[in-house]
């Protein structure tokens, strides 16, 4: 593979997506496990609660400012990176943007900084209140842009306009409610969820260890392992939702992370591990779970899953009617008022794979001249690698099914055992905190890579949409980023670290104690040091 | 959904060029303070409680205000979409430097108080000053440039090609125009802390650097203007103008001539907008230097708002002429998006700005009051 600007713009947008997905997992999780504490401490005045709330809330601003900055990169590289895209389907892609910004992340954070220095300012339940609207609103954020990459998967409710070249918004509702978008939505909420409440849980069991705020540490872990259960299951079946949508929109993104070359009967049988061969189109050494593939992305005994090599000359025929539907957009371009009707009746035909003559641009000029050798090579190419994806989706579902297995350990035990956790598990705990975020990776990862080579699926190359650049611009700007993310990187987790040290504010059985004490004196009311307390 | 037939492309168009002109204005009023506020903490603030209480006047609000700079953004994405893929791949460079800039902000303002060194905490009060500085300006640059023209040009498919280089945007004028953006804003912020701030040390330096940064302002947009008026061509467009086609900049008609005061001969209404933002500014300097604090604040705000509507009625219908093809410029005209996507994104807007408005009120409302050095050893939640 040549190394062009195409792929230093990928490399970019990779690096400084995968940046910031480092921080928005956490914060999405986070700020809600933070809004049910808090609700507890309001519900029952529990001071042990609010200590847990300023605790773990501390830890998430020292996240939350770096999930901000490094989101901010996010809202303008499509610009500068990927202009052409940013002109072909902005119609569309830039709405939903747009909304989360109206209507999330205002609200996320103006409140997040009412949250940090209200405690004195508000009323308990004011106080709660402002903690939930800034969960919410980073959760509907995380709606509103995956709303946006649902239909760079799935580009449905818009079509293509000649006299603009660009896709247009035809059906608001449509991209709404697709159902890419949807299922994706609740996945990556479900797995920053997740990675919260490892998260929490990991640093309990770390003060558990160490014999410190042991009951800041229990009563986190009974709050962790509860929700974090209900989000290990809900990850790992919207996950499965995803997949099963992807057999209807992205058909060859799935035989790829499959490693499905040929198209078997049904049901197909799911190769549980082994080394894909792009060249010769073959996996090596594979072990397959017979019926499994066939019913977990079919839900049915009957139904076929088309293979990569029949997806190929799928995709040949549409480059055939692609070449077709440009002629037709050339001849409507250059006279635009007369043009014949049975001319803009064959793009109107031909017109949804428009995409795929585009394909053909990086063997040639204009794909009306292209070769057959072309047509093939261009089709040859709507096949992500596979190897990556093959392993970097299995690695994620080990994960997933792994952090079902965890929260449920902790569940049982903080809920109904005896609070008491053996070292081993503790240590676990402490090891497994980062693996959701390699989860997360992974999945983005395979959700990107797998839908190469195209931007948005089947309507425009990621070939074609980039900025008219010089590769000097962008290697010093990827550089910059990465040097400066990873400064910033370090000094968070530096941070993160001196302050999971440090621990809560105020130690809790300091609390209980002073608590206990004024109770007594509540008690006996004499004004005399009851006996036994100690001496302030 | 034939709903959005309601309102006339035309229409539409006119009022996304409004909401433009508004967020960008509710960015300088907001953010701009918080970036005055940046340029200015190493010369009002001298011990750390000192800068501690200048970056708390802002500490609870700027993560709010910094969102008028995203939605910005995304707002200009879905409703002007040839402007956001020509303008921020034209400015490459200076955006990277700009987005690296704002990027120290959140950071500085989280974690400078979270370790006592005091090389860390000087080292994150000089990321603070060049997040609030160099925006700024830059932005101020780029509005000169838009100005000037880009040189940019876009080819049959609309793909927008760009000829010039970094160094090209440091144009006498841009460079002018920076001027002023940073100096207004760093008497934005001077006026911000003059309300906000109770401590007189720092409030006499505030009111000085204040006072002569709204002078500069004053003095650079009045040069900009004889410039404009002697200096630099204008466009103009000419033959049909259709203002409910098909958004291709393309099919429309442009010249370089003339100059962009004419906009005044053709609606003399629109004067208003400079005059606001000389008078805004002066008062405000006037308040700066005589007291009269929460006046001075307001005054700065229309002073601002006069001088960026005075950019946008000045360039109208333009937003962003191309100095070296003509016909590629983006104008209200042809560079929009859809009738139907202008019509949600109104509805959308319809919705929920009056809402951020209504809880950005509240929350100031809570925050309302003086910052001084006390509450710096009192308040356990402060920055």
């Amino acid at each position: 593979m040549e190394f062009g600007i195409v792929e230093l713009s990928r490399l970019q947008f990779a690096m400084t997506a995968m940046y910031h997905f480092l921080f928005v997992p956490l914060t999405l999780g986070l700020s809600l496990l933070i809004a049910i504490m808090e609700t507890v401490y309001v519900m029952t005045g529990r001071v042990i609660w609010r200590q847990m709330t300023k605790f773990w809330g501390t830890l998430f601003g020292i996240n939350f400012v770096l999930g901000v900055a490094t989101g901010i990169t996010m809202e303008f590289q499509f610009g500068m990176n990927w202009s052409y895209y940013s002109h072909y389907v902005g119609d569309v892609f830039g709405a939903p943007l747009a909304i989360e910004g109206l209507m999330a992340f205002f609200l996320e954070a103006t409140f997040v900084g009412l949250w940090f220095f209200g405690w004195d300012k508000l009323s308990k339940v004011q106080h709660l209140v402002v903690g939930w609207l800034v969960a919410i609103g980073s959760n509907f954020s995380a709606l509103w842009i995956l709303i946006a990459n649902g239909w760079m998967q799935n580009p449905v409710g818009a079509e293509f306009n000649p006299m603009t070249m660009r896709m247009e918004m035809t059906d608001f509702f449509a991209v709404l409610f697709n159902e890419v978008a949807q299922a994706k939505f609740v996945h990556t909420v479900s797995s920053g969820y997740v990675t919260a409440s490892v998260f929490v849980l990991g640093v309990s069991a770390w003060y558990l260890l160490k014999d410190r705020h042991i009951e800041l540490a229990r009563r986190s872990i009974a709050v962790a392992s509860s929700f974090g259960l209900a989000a290990a299951l809900s990850v790992v079946l919207l996950g499965d939702e995803s997949g099963y949508s992807a057999t209807h929109t992205q058909r060859m993104k799935l035989a790829a992370m499959e490693g499905m070359w040929e198209t078997h009967d049904a049901p197909a049988a799911f190769t549980l591990v082994g080394l894909p061969d792009q060249e010769a189109r073959e996996n090596h050494y594979a072990i397959h779970i017979p019926y499994a593939m066939g019913l977990i992305a079919t839900r049915s005994l009957t139904k076929e899953i088309p293979g990569i090599n029949d997806l190929v000359l799928e995709s040949q025929d549409r480059i055939r009617n692609g070449i077709i539907a440009y002629d037709a957009l050339m001849t409507i371009r250059t006279d635009r008022e007369a043009t014949a009707p049975d001319v803009l009746e064959t793009f109107e035909v031909h017109g949804a794979d428009l995409g795929y003559a585009f394909l053909l641009l990086k063997y040639t000029d204009d794909p009306r001249n292209a070769t057959e050798a072309q047509i093939l090579q261009a089709a040859d190419d709507t096949v992500p690698t596979v190897w990556p994806l093959f392993w970097a989706f299995r690695l994620m579902v080990v994960l997933g099914f792994a952090f079902i297995g965890v929260m449920l350990f902790f569940f049982i035990r903080s809920n109904f055992g005896s609070r008491d956790y053996p070292r081993w598990a503790l240590w676990g705990a402490v090891a497994a905190i980062p693996t959701p975020w390699l989860a997360a990776e992974m999945g983005w990862f395979v959700a990107e890579f797998g839908r190469q080579p195209w931007t948005v699926d089947g309507v425009l190359p990621t070939a074609m949409s980039v900025s008219h650049l010089s590769m000097t611009s962008v290697a010093l700007t990827l550089m910059g980023f990465v040097a400066f993310y990873t400064v910033l990187l370090v000094i968070e987790m530096s941070l993160m670290l001196k302050y999971i040290r440090k621990g809560p504010e105020q130690d809790v059985e300091e609390t209980e104690i002073a608590m206990a004490r004024h109770a007594h004196r509540l008690r006996t009311h004499d004004g005399n040091v009851p006996l036994g307390t100690p001496a302030e | 959904m034939i709903l959005h037939q309601l309102i006339d492309y035309e229409i539409l168009r006119l009022i996304w060029w409004l909401l433009l002109g508004v967020l960008l204005i509710g960015f300088a009023l907001t953010d701009g303070f918080d970036m005055g506020v940046g340029a200015l903490l190493p010369f009002v603030a001298k011990s750390d409680t000192e800068r501690r209480v200048v970056i708390n006047t802002v500490g609870p609000v700027w993560e709010g205000n910094q969102v008028w700079f995203i939605l910005g953004g995304g707002a200009i994405f879905a409703a002007w979409p040839p402007l956001y893929a020509v303008s921020f791949s034209g400015f490459y460079l200076a955006m990277f430097v700009v987005l690296a800039a704002l990027i120290l902000r959140p950071v500085g303002f989280k974690y400078r108080s979270k370790r006592p060194s005091a090389r860390w905490r000087s080292g994150w009060d000089w990321a603070l000053f060049i997040g609030g500085a160099v925006p700024a300006l830059l932005f101020g640059v780029a509005v000169g440039n838009v100005m000037l023209g880009a040189p940019f040009r876009l080819n049959d498919n609309l793909f927008s090609l760009y000829e010039g280089t970094f160094f090209q945007l440091l144009h006498p004028f841009a460079l002018l125009a920076g001027v002023v953006s940073l100096a207004m804003l760093v008497a934005h912020g001077a006026t911000w802390l003059a309300v906000k701030v109770d401590s007189p040390d720092i409030l006499a330096r505030a009111r000085r650097i204040g006072f002569w940064a709204g002078v500069v302002a004053i003095a650079g947009y009045a040069l900009a203007g004889l410039w404009l008026a002697f200096g630099i061509t204008g466009f103009q467009m000419v033959g049909q103008v259709v203002t409910d086609g098909p958004s291709n900049p393309l099919m429309s008609a442009v010249v370089r001539e003339g100059s962009w005061l004419n906009a005044y001969n053709v609606r003399p209404w629109a004067m208003i907008a400079p005059v606001m933002g000389f008078v805004g500014m002066a008062l405000a300097v006037r308040g700066l230097a005589r007291g009269g604090e929460v006046s001075a604040l307001l005054w700065s705000k229309l002073g601002i708002t006069g001088v960026i509507s005075s950019v946008g009625l000045t360039m109208f219908p333009f937003i962003m002429p191309s100095s070296i093809d003509p016909k590629s410029s983006l104008t209200v005209w042809d560079a929009s998006s859809s009738h139907l996507t202008l019509f949600i994104m109104l509805v959308c807007t319809a919705i929920f700005m009056p809402l951020i408005l209504i809880y950005t009120a509240w929350v100031y409302k809570v925050l309302w009051g003086k910052v001084d050095e006390d509450e710096m050893i009192t308040n356990k939640n402060a920055y």
